[in-house]
């Protein structure tokens, strides 16, 4: 966007008039669909508005880490695929596929939304890994968001495969439900000009100056915070954002409940 | 003589297929191509600017095939992302199947970028991607003189077998032999083998194959008239 | 042997489909002959016009053709032009000496007439064979655009949202009080109140979504009317004279 054009961009949202109608802290339409692909031990597909993302989790029994031989492990890995954008290239993740990985680990992690104690097989000797993998399928704006929210639905849909003399049988899945504590929700705010929007558009994407993601649990503690773009943010600021995420994140937990 | 099936399937009966066109609307062409528990999305991007620069020829332009399993669309362990020597042979392969139809020299230069992602694989991958493809190609507007479809045919204990699943591929090893037909030219573009069959039997799978892939042919144009009348 | 059609005017064919059969067809753009039959050659809607097989496109980029009027982005400064991208997979020149009236001296900052990411109206003047194209900036309404926002359109679509004489966006630009510019490779520039430009595009996307069906001025007309709460004038007003 040039600057004529931000101009132009911010005479809408003086009036609180995003491109396509909608309110600065209003989200399109969200769903959230379980259970999409058989082959993974539990799956999402979330839409908000045009933006499609799956998720899906594979569960591997694995040797701990030897600091934590107790302890089960997590793993998020975000592909932005090709397929998802234009200007998405195939080859190894860049620092936005890195980026949004990490802050979603850190959201489901450091909630404790998983108790990873839960996941020990034997002690020192077995645990079970669970890895996350999110696939974007098409990018029409916040995939951040979108990616959160499939994986924590992932993780609602995931159940642990069989398992006889302690070989997986991951053509049969048991009825025993990955146990998760919390749900944390991932809501990113951008400031562009003095204005502050969610669920970005992809022109909107162009034109922020800084954002703010906040991973928040049901009792709004929060759980994980990443500040991104080119400009600083006030304290101010970052509570103004902190106030957004914790209004709008019961509504978008309320799609993970079946 | 009749193989039981682990799904019940008669030997001769494909699984149930869902075919949609125009799933991905930032891409230039899109569809989704599920048979069975296989299930394959395309995305095509083009004609466009083609980068490497020296890549480029004036004369016609290329088509980029890149397929690709999800993480957790495997049969067992976790896929590990990023191609692998499989993958890049079946992208060619693809390719090269799509190519018969295409004319090049529309859009020297230039470049088509065919990208095809699965959720989910129960065997017949490259087929559902040809299927799948094919479709996206024509959604996004291309000129193409025919539609492709694709079949992944089977050989096993004497008997043979439409549309292999991943049990009777892998678990019982069958003889898998995925391939792809044009109608309108009466030629197959995709042919592979794997397994031990004799030249009378396999002159009778192709000919079963032909005929299955005009089935699906006719699922593919009605996917296609689906989403344009809308 | 008798010529003999398959597909009824305004069916949807898709590649590979058998429209006729038959040497007293012709095959016209988007179709192709294989012996004696006509096959689609991509998805649109046919219409058989006498003899000749025609084929409306329903989806595909757009070609360059001279004489159209496309908004195109700056996206590169050279020697004695610029480069421009107007979605195209080939982008366009716009030398020097077509971009202004006004005497440029040699070695002068080109950035003071374009630069980077400015959008601008254009019109192609050139395309060779190996699809190399030339803009140029001279001619009525051809011009730099400030502020304003831009929408995505398909190409095929365009002359239904242009309407029959500009009567459609005419209808369009009156109700919102917006001025809009539609480039013919499907780029939108609107330019108005923000909530009227709101409406303004979900009109034009109402136009691309039902651009093949019957009755579709009406519908916009109604439409407009119920978000503005003002009356439509009458179309034939639109056309012009």
């Amino acid at each position: 966007m040039n600057k004529d054009q931000k101009i132009h961009l911010l005479k809408s949202l003086q009036k609180d008039i995003r491109y396509d109608g909608r309110k600065k802290e209003q989200f399109r339409d969200v769903v959230v669909e379980l259970g999409i692909s058989h082959s993974a031990e539990g799956s999402a597909r979330v839409k908000i508005g045009k933006t499609e993302v799956l998720a899906g989790v594979k569960m591997a029994l694995e040797e701990p880490y030897p600091d934590t031989p107790d302890k089960g492990n997590l793993m998020v890995n975000a592909e932005l695929l090709p397929a998802s954008n234009p200007e998405f290239e195939p080859g190894p993740p860049g620092e936005e596929a890195i980026e949004i990985s990490r802050v979603i680990d850190r959201g489901v992690r450091e909630s404790k939304a998983i108790d990873f104690e839960k996941l020990c097989v034997k002690k020192g000797e077995k645990v079970w890994s669970v890895m996350v993998d999110i696939c974007t399928i098409n990018d029409d704006g916040n995939l951040l968001d979108a990616s959160a929210l499939a994986v924590l639905a992932a993780l609602t849909d995931a159940k642990f495969p069989a398992v006889s003399d302690g070989v997986i049988d991951y053509s049969k899945k048991t009825d025993k439900k990955l146990p998760l504590t919390k749900l944390p929700i991932t809501i990113t705010a951008y400031k562009i000009g003095d204005h502050f929007i969610v669920d970005p558009l992809p022109s909107e994407e162009l034109a922020y100056d800084s954002r703010l993601t906040v991973a928040l649990t049901e009792d709004n503690e929060i759980s994980a915070m990443q500040k991104g773009g080119e400009e600083p943010l006030s304290i101010e600021d970052i509570g103004k954002v902190i106030d957004i995420a914790q209004k709008l994140a019961p509504e978008l937990r309320k799609k993970l409940k079946r | 003589m009749a193989i039981k099936r682990i799904d019940g399937r008669k030997a001769n009966e494909m699984r149930p297929i869902t075919a949609k066109v125009g799933v991905i609307p930032r891409a230039d062409g899109s569809a989704m191509f599920k048979i069975g528990n296989t299930q394959a999305i395309a995305a095509v991007y083009g004609p466009r600017d083609l980068h490497p620069k020296f890549l480029q020829n004036p004369d016609k332009g290329i088509l980029r095939c890149n397929y690709s399993m999800m993480p957790f669309s495997g049969h067992g362990d976790r896929v590990r992302p990023g191609g692998n020597r499989r993958s890049k042979e079946i992208s060619m392969l693809i390719s090269k199947a799509l190519l018969p139809v295409l004319n090049l020299e529309d859009f020297p230069n230039a470049v088509v970028d065919v990208f095809i992602d699965l959720p989910e694989t129960d065997a017949g991958t490259r087929c559902a991607g040809i299927c799948a493809a094919s479709m996206a190609l024509a959604d996004a507007g291309l000129l193409m003189k025919d539609l492709v479809s694709a079949m992944s045919m089977g050989f096993l204990d004497n008997e043979i077998l439409v549309d292999i699943n991943s049990n009777e591929d892998c678990d019982l090893g069958a003889t898998d032999i995925p391939l792809a037909y044009i109608p309108s030219m009466d030629k197959i573009s995709l042919l592979q083998l794997d397994g031990g069959v004799s030249k009378e039997n396999l002159m009778k799978i192709l000919e079963i194959g032909k005929q299955k892939c005009l089935e699906i042919d006719k699922i593919q144009r009605k996917a296609l008239r689906e989403k344009f009348k809308e | 042997m008798t010529d003999e059609a398959f597909v009824k005017d305004k069916d949807i064919v898709v590649p590979g489909d058998k429209i006729a059969s038959g040497m007293g067809f012709l095959p016209g753009k988007g179709t192709y002959r294989s012996d004696s039959d006509i096959f689609a050659e991509r998805v649109g809607l046919v219409h058989i016009d006498g003899n000749v097989i025609k084929l409306v496109p329903l989806s595909g980029a757009y070609m360059p053709k001279v004489n159209d009027r496309v908004i195109g982005k700056i996206i590169d400064v050279l020697m004695s032009g610029w480069r421009i991208d107007f979605g195209s997979p080939y982008s366009a020149v716009l030398s020097m000496k077509e971009a202004t009236s006004e005497f440029i001296p040699k070695g002068a900052d080109l950035t003071r007439y374009f630069a980077i990411d400015d959008f601008i109206v254009c019109k192609i003047i050139n395309v060779t064979s190996q699809r190399l194209v030339d803009v140029s900036m001279m001619g009525p309404g051809l011009r730099k655009l400030k502020g304003g926002r831009f929408v995505n359109v398909n190409t095929n679509k365009v002359p239904r949202i242009i309407g029959k004489e500009g009567s459609m966006v005419s209808m369009i630009k009156q109700a919102t009080g917006c001025n809009i510019i539609i480039g013919q490779n499907g780029m939108v520039w609107i330019d108005g109140e923000p909530e009227n430009e709101v409406i303004a595009v979900e009109a034009i996307k109402l136009v691309e979504a039902e651009a093949h069906k019957s009755g579709l001025t009406d519908r916009v007309s109604k439409f407009l009317e119920e978000k503005t709460g003002k009356k439509v004038e009458a179309v034939q007003n639109f056309k012009k004279r």
